[in-house]
């Protein structure tokens, strides 16, 4: 009975990813019988079209700019946001309870709103399509996620830690990089990688401030991709699994590091 | 040592905080300003107009039309995600050694970019190629202005009840079987232990959770965007569509700010009215 109750969870699990199950199929369909209405399935599966999308498409570049925009994303929300998460977390700040609210606040910015201004600054800051509008962008609604988590994290330590470290003759900024830093470095992690994943999918920034392959991300690669005369179908299906694959790679691996890093934004009073 | 670590903390929080300013607050308080102006970069226009586009906004049929089609998508998708979530909760709760593999097949389609997701669901869609059109004899379900909506929700559905889930899955985790066992002991039968006991338990996280989800719902964009543009027809234009049309599709800078503006109060609404919900049941417990 029990097993029976088990296998009706995973067959509902399977008709829930059999969306993208579908898309691996399209992605290895010879493209004349993709608009085939009497056939269904592929009579053979091939790799053509991943070739087409990695030797003749802007994707490969576009992957480029999507690892380097998420990657310099992370690095500066990481570094400005572990810093600033110690002094919200454990020093006497002035006007701490305003500034924790301002944070909050900003995570639920929306876009939208921010778009024409920030806009209008990357262009006159002369960093229209380069790596860096997106970079600074995508910082709007990384860092603050970042300052609130790990100020998190950091306020769960017991205070006896450092008091120890300061015992031995260390300073703020000893006990900080010896005892706290590696204390929280897991959900510094799990934050890291909701970052990670969040500057990879981010789509409205890129496709505004973008407007070459210079700089265009997968996400606005795949928005946009070309066709000449009809819709590459099977192409655009290898493109999108290709700009699909890193975060559900990362997804895969650090599972248990990232749903941690989740629950503590949201479970955390 | 406390005036030196006062210092020493406005050091540490004045990198992180000069850029925020830079890229959020800076950018908030600049788009109040521009939605009082007229502003058209490609003829020169730039003059100050007050409030004449929220004047004209009240009276814009497109723009209230735009607005119930936010409220519908809004509510039908977060109404759904929440319930579906739940299920898949108590489903994946009772698994025993499959949870993991089961956890990582639910996140799948909610780690994917939201343009990869309305590339497999504009497939899927397809008129007569598409396997639900297959199925389905041939529906146009993103052409048809009566369907192209509640296919647009079946989308977003998919892609975001895992996060519900993954909430409300913590939290059973967190429910002391004993609690279970008392109640089986008063002779509690099964519907009666999930709406007196689980149910309860689950509401906090549940009720954060729905607050993500509407806050993301309201600004959502990318899978609208690219599934639909907004059509057919204007059906599945909402306000965030609405207003990154008119900033960047026909470069009413000042007027698509005034649009925005209005997501943001919508979104500033929604967290407040939220949070109240949320600290009411805390003192009422």
């Amino acid at each position: 009975m029990r097993w029976l109750g088990h296998a009706l969870v995973l067959a509902a699990l399977a008709v829930w990813v059999a969306p993208v199950g579908w898309h691996v199929v399209t992605s290895l369909t010879p493209e004349a019988e993709l608009l085939d209405l009497g056939a269904t399935w592929p009579s053979r599966l091939t790799l053509e079209h991943y070739r087409a999308v990695v030797a003749a498409s802007p994707l490969p570049r576009a992957l480029l700019n999507s690892a380097a925009v998420a990657v310099g994303t992370t690095a500066l929300a990481t570094g400005l946001g572990t810093l600033g998460a110690y002094a919200l977390a454990r020093l006497p700040l002035p006007g701490r309870r305003a500034i924790m609210l301002g944070i909050v606040l900003s995570t639920a910015f929306p876009a939208i709103a921010t778009v024409a201004p920030l806009y209008l600054m990357v262009r006159g800051l002369g960093l229209r399509d380069t790596w860096w509008a997106l970079i600074l962008a995508d910082t709007s609604f990384a860092l603050p996620l970042m300052l609130w988590l790990v100020a998190g994290f950091m306020r769960s330590l017991p205070r006896e830690l450092e008091e120890a470290a300061f015992v031995d003759g260390a300073g703020r900024l000893g006990a900080l990089r010896h005892v706290v830093l590696p204390a929280v470095a897991p959900g510094v992690a799990a934050a890291a990688l909701v970052t990670f994943l969040s500057a990879w999918n981010e789509f409205l920034f890129a496709y505004t401030f973008t407007a070459t392959e210079a700089s265009r991300t997968a996400p606005v690669a795949l928005a946009l991709f070309p066709g000449v005369f009809e819709v590459p179908w099977g192409d655009i299906a290898a493109a999108a699994l290709l700009t699909g694959a890193p975060p559900v790679l990362v997804v895969l691996f650090l599972q248990r590091h990232l749903v941690r890093g989740l629950l503590a934004g949201a479970l955390k009073e | 040592m406390k005036r030196g670590e006062r210092a020493l903390a406005v050091a540490l929080v004045a990198p992180a905080l000069v850029v925020l300013a830079a890229v959020t607050l800076f950018p908030v308080l600049r788009v109040l300003l521009l939605s009082l102006e007229r502003r058209v970069p490609v003829f020169g226009i730039e003059e100050f107009v007050g409030l004449r586009h929220y004047r004209f906004l009240a009276g814009d049929p497109v723009f209230w039309h735009a607005a119930g089609v936010t409220v519908t998508f809004t509510v039908l998708s977060v109404a759904l995600e929440v319930a579906l979530g739940v299920a898949a909760a108590l489903a994946l709760h009772r698994l025993g050694r499959w949870r993991a593999v089961a956890l990582g097949l639910v996140l799948l389609p909610w780690c994917l970019p939201g343009v990869v997701t309305a590339r497999i669901w504009e497939w899927l869609y397809q008129p007569h190629v598409g396997l639900l059109s297959r199925v389905a004899g041939g529906v146009n379900w993103l052409g048809d202005p009566a369907t192209a909506l509640p296919a647009l929700v079946v989308a977003d559905v998919w892609r975001t009840s895992p996060f519900v889930a993954l909430l409300a899955l913590a939290r059973l985790g967190t429910i002391p079987p004993a609690l279970y066992e008392a109640a089986a002991v008063d002779g509690a039968g099964r519907s009666a232990v999930f709406r007196r006991v689980t149910l309860p338990l689950l509401a906090p996280v549940l009720l954060v959770a729905a607050l993500f989800r509407t806050l993301d719902a309201l600004r959502a964009f990318d899978l609208i965007f690219v599934l639909t543009g907004g059509g057919p027809a204007g059906a599945t234009e909402t306000l965030t569509i609405h207003a990154y049309r008119s900033l960047f599709g026909t470069l009413q800078l000042g007027f698509g700010s005034a649009v925005a503006v209005i997501v943001f109060a919508l979104v500033t609404a929604a967290a407040w009215g939220y949070l109240r919900a949320v600290e009411g049941r805390e003192a009422a417990s």
